[in-house]
């Protein structure tokens, strides 16, 4: 089976036989990911992040809801964090969104970081380009329930929504070091708990010290009640506005293209890499290079200008 | 080397989910990544999640005796979707002389209480191949 072509046919079963294919780091999975390139790039991704418990499940799944109301598809990326132990996972933020399993306009797609840090998965950006080019309107991925340095999220999203809780007390000062950063609209979950509005009040102090001229978009902060529905409207509306926003100052294809830059140039390092490892003598040249680092007898701007020149590659 | 990726789902009406619990739990200490769909689970949910995670196997623990009508089920419906080669096991109080029929109808491993884990972990080896 054509798994590319069969899932831009909408074949589930394809879509979802090419994720696996991508996150198993199988080439079959890239060549499929070429043939879809060019039908990517017209889903709104969102992204979801915050600490562990804060209700992130719980939000995708009215999140979905609000958005299947408004005649999109949505498709959803979960992960969760591998053992480091043992290498397993229990990936359970689906649990929270199984009404919509039958649903044919959700795709739910749960993921290990497998080690990866960031809060994404290796494969994550792969995986919701291929449910981007299967034509789900909206891509909403969950991240693992984070600290503050687990932003990545930023560079797959075209908007990120930060969730926190009330009783985080001194955490959310902390937050502010890292993921405050990267909210574009910031979310107070459990809002039928006490201190909900403190919660409000310190994110917005700190949100005020921000400059914002550079994208001109002040981050709204919002109070849901995801397990009751609360605050659900207002937040996909947000969404779009943002989306809007984005569009409009055309933030949105100046992200776009970054992003793009980021990915040719990683995988010119990753290839280049791989170059050294499989032209003739390039391994070997490579460890005595790395010897003599280690010996102190050359230095690294030296002994790269060697092995490029042992690889021919004009630098 | 390619994970292991399972579904482990709980059908039924009853809120009993320790055993598909207390196997997702040995299954991730053994290295499994473990698709987790919670309770009550009607047999097309099971088999849309299973669709959409790509998983090797699907289990399904019951406990509430309508386990003829689940596993039968989950077994067609696999079939009609196109994923009637991935494995399907299941666990719980299943009377010893339904387990033949089940097995008869496509299920590969039926798993009594008290069935030792490491018999269960190899088992499920076994059926993904
Ligand atoms: N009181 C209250 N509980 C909520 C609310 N939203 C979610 N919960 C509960 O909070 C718990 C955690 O919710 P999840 O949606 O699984 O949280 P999560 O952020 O996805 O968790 P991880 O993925 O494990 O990081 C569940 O028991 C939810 O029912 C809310 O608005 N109010
Ligand atoms: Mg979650």
């Amino acid at each position: 089976m054509d798994y590319a072509q069969e899932a831009l046919n909408g074949s589930v079963l394809a879509g979802a036989r090419l994720i696996r294919l991508l996150e198993e780091g199988d080439p079959a999975g890239i060549e499929g990911l070429k043939k879809i390139y060019p039908h990517a790039g017209q889903a709104f991704m969102i992204g979801i992040t915050g600490p562990p418990g804060a209700g992130k499940s719980t939000l995708v799944d009215r999140i979905i809801t609000e958005f299947r109301g408004r005649g999109k598809k949505v498709g959803v990326i979960a992960i969760d964090p591998s053992s480091p132990f043992s290498g397993g996972a229990i990936l359970g933020d689906r649990v929270r969104m199984q009404r919509h399993a039958t649903d044919e306009g959700v795709f739910v797609r749960s993921m290990a970081t497998r080690g990866h840090l960031g809060g994404l998965s290796r494969a994550t950006f792969q995986a919701a380009l291929v449910l981007d080019a299967m034509g789900y309107d909206i891509v909403l991925v969950e991240t693992v329930g984070v600290g503050q340095d687990e932003v990545e999220i930023v560079d797959l999203a075209h908007t990120t929504a930060v969730v926190s809780l009330p009783g985080m007390g001194d955490d959310i000062q902390a937050m502010k070091a890292g993921i405050l950063e990267i909210g574009d609209i910031f979310i107070v979950n459990k809002a039928d708990r006490v201190g909900s509005d403190d919660v409000v009040r310190q994110l917005q102090v700190m949100l005020e010290m921000r400059d914002y001229s550079a994208t001109n978009w002040t981050p709204p902060v919002l109070k849901t009640i995801a397990s009751k529905s609360e605050g659900i409207i207002e937040l996909v509306d947000a969404f779009l506005e943002h989306r809007d926003h984005l569009v409009s100052t055309g933030i949105l294809d100046t992200r776009v293209e970054e992003r793009e830059l980021h990915f040719f140039k990683e995988l010119v390092k990753e290839m280049a890499y791989e170059k050294i490892n499989t032209a003739a003598g390039g391994a070997k040249k490579y460890a005595m290079l790395t010897e003599a680092l280690k010996k102190r007898e050359t230095d690294p701007y030296s002994a790269a200008e060697t092995l490029m020149e042992h690889l021919k590659v004009d630098m | 080397m390619k994970k292991y990726r399972v579904l482990i789902a709980k059908p039924g009406l009853d809120g009993h989910d320790r055993g598909a619990k207390v196997i997702a739990k040995f299954l991730q200490e053994s290295g499994f990544e473990v698709v987790y769909t919670g309770l009550h689970q009607t047999p097309e949910q099971i088999v849309t999640s299973a669709l959409q995670e790509a998983v090797d196997a699907v289990g399904i623990s019951v406990l509430s005796g309508s386990h003829n009508y689940v596993f039968t089920e989950v077994v067609e419906l696999m079939k009609a979707k196109g994923i009637g080669e991935i494995p399907v096991f299941g666990g719980g109080t299943i009377p010893e002389d339904d387990i033949p029929p089940l097995m008869e109808k496509g299920v590969k491993a039926l798993f009594r209480p008290g069935t030792p884990l490491d018999e269960i972990l190899a088992k499920i080896k076994e059926i993904i191949g």
